[in-house]
């Protein structure tokens, strides 16, 4: 098979296994969150926003500090390697994507308990700040230079910016605001959740987090690619203008 | 239910951006597999 008919480029066993188990989870997810799953006795049936906001938010998380550790990673000289720029590239577009799905879940959600989209809460504000941190990060990536230009200048970035997770995490104890502190793992030991909705939103932060594995996976491939063509493009000028001169 | 344009919008909004973000990392690696062969890539 020729390059320019294939289908899957950047995928492997591993990947398609991975990928038919996360659209397995998706529907289960779906059907639970939206069919199954009991409504909360003070929330009603909003409730079901908290399976795809909660895990979103984690997953963001999730994503920012990998994008922090793969940083370091590659700032330490032992294991300097474009690969770990790349995971740190890919997994903050998917932290991205994940924030960004957070905030509007949280705005549909507050929009119902709150009786408003958005207000300038301190969880809130944080979070839309982490957000947009991260999107500075991407357009800095974006930026000229050689790849190790790049991925030095915003692996500086990202562990300046992996920096406000504590506060946005913590924003809820530290300041009085509307938004809820954690449902399970926040203070104390008790879970008073009832059992199938506890299922539902474990349920929910394992497929995100298979999802977010998948989606790296894929990125950082395509990350690998195009720095690739651009070498290419980059050789394939070289060798023009080493002609040129003999000529 | 009074909220149900909010919820299923929650659902359509994570789910559809979800999609939407994978098809645009399936074309870009696409276009760019156009270039690198195979043999060039180290997780085949």
């Amino acid at each position: 098979m020729t390059p320019t008919s294939e289908r899957n480029v950047t995928g492997t066993s591993f990947t398609r296994g991975l990928g038919i188990v996360t659209v397995l989870g998706i529907g289960l997810l779906i059907v639970l969150g939206l069919f199954v799953s009991p409504a909360d006795v003070n929330q009603g049936e909003s409730v079901r926003i908290m399976y795809a906001h909660v895990p979103g938010a984690w997953l963001a998380y999730l994503a920012f500090i990998v994008t922090g550790v793969s940083s370091a990673a590659y700032l330490w000289n032992r294991t300097r390697s474009l690969t770990w720029d790349r995971i740190a590239g890919a997994s903050a577009e998917v932290g991205v994507l994940f924030m960004g799905i957070s905030l509007v879940t949280g705005s549909l959600w507050g929009r119902i308990t709150w009786g408003t989209y958005w207000t300038w809460d301190a969880r809130l504000t944080t979070t839309a700040f982490l957000f947009v941190t991260y999107v500075g990060y991407l357009a800095v990536r974006g930026l000229g230079g050689s790849h190790h230009q790049r991925a030095r200048r915003s692996a500086v970035l990202a562990l300046l910016a992996v920096l406000e997770i504590p506060l946005v995490h913590f924003s809820v104890r530290l300041w009085n605001t509307l938004h809820q502190e954690a449902s399970v793992a926040g203070r104390g030991t008790d879970v008073t959740m009832d059992g199938l909705m506890l299922f539902s939103l474990f349920l929910g932060v394992i497929v995100f987090t298979l999802m977010y594995v998948w989606l790296v996976l894929h990125r950082q491939r395509a990350l690998a690619l195009q720095d690739m063509v651009e070498d290419f493009g980059l050789d394939a000028a070289l060798a023009a203008r080493r002609a040129e001169e003999v000529v | 239910m009074d909220d149900l344009g909010f919820i299923l919008g929650s659902y359509i909004v994570t789910f559809g951006s979800i999609a939407l973000y994978v098809a645009s990392v399936v074309k870009r690696s696409r276009r760019a597999g156009r270039v690198v062969s195979r043999e060039q890539r180290p997780w085949t």
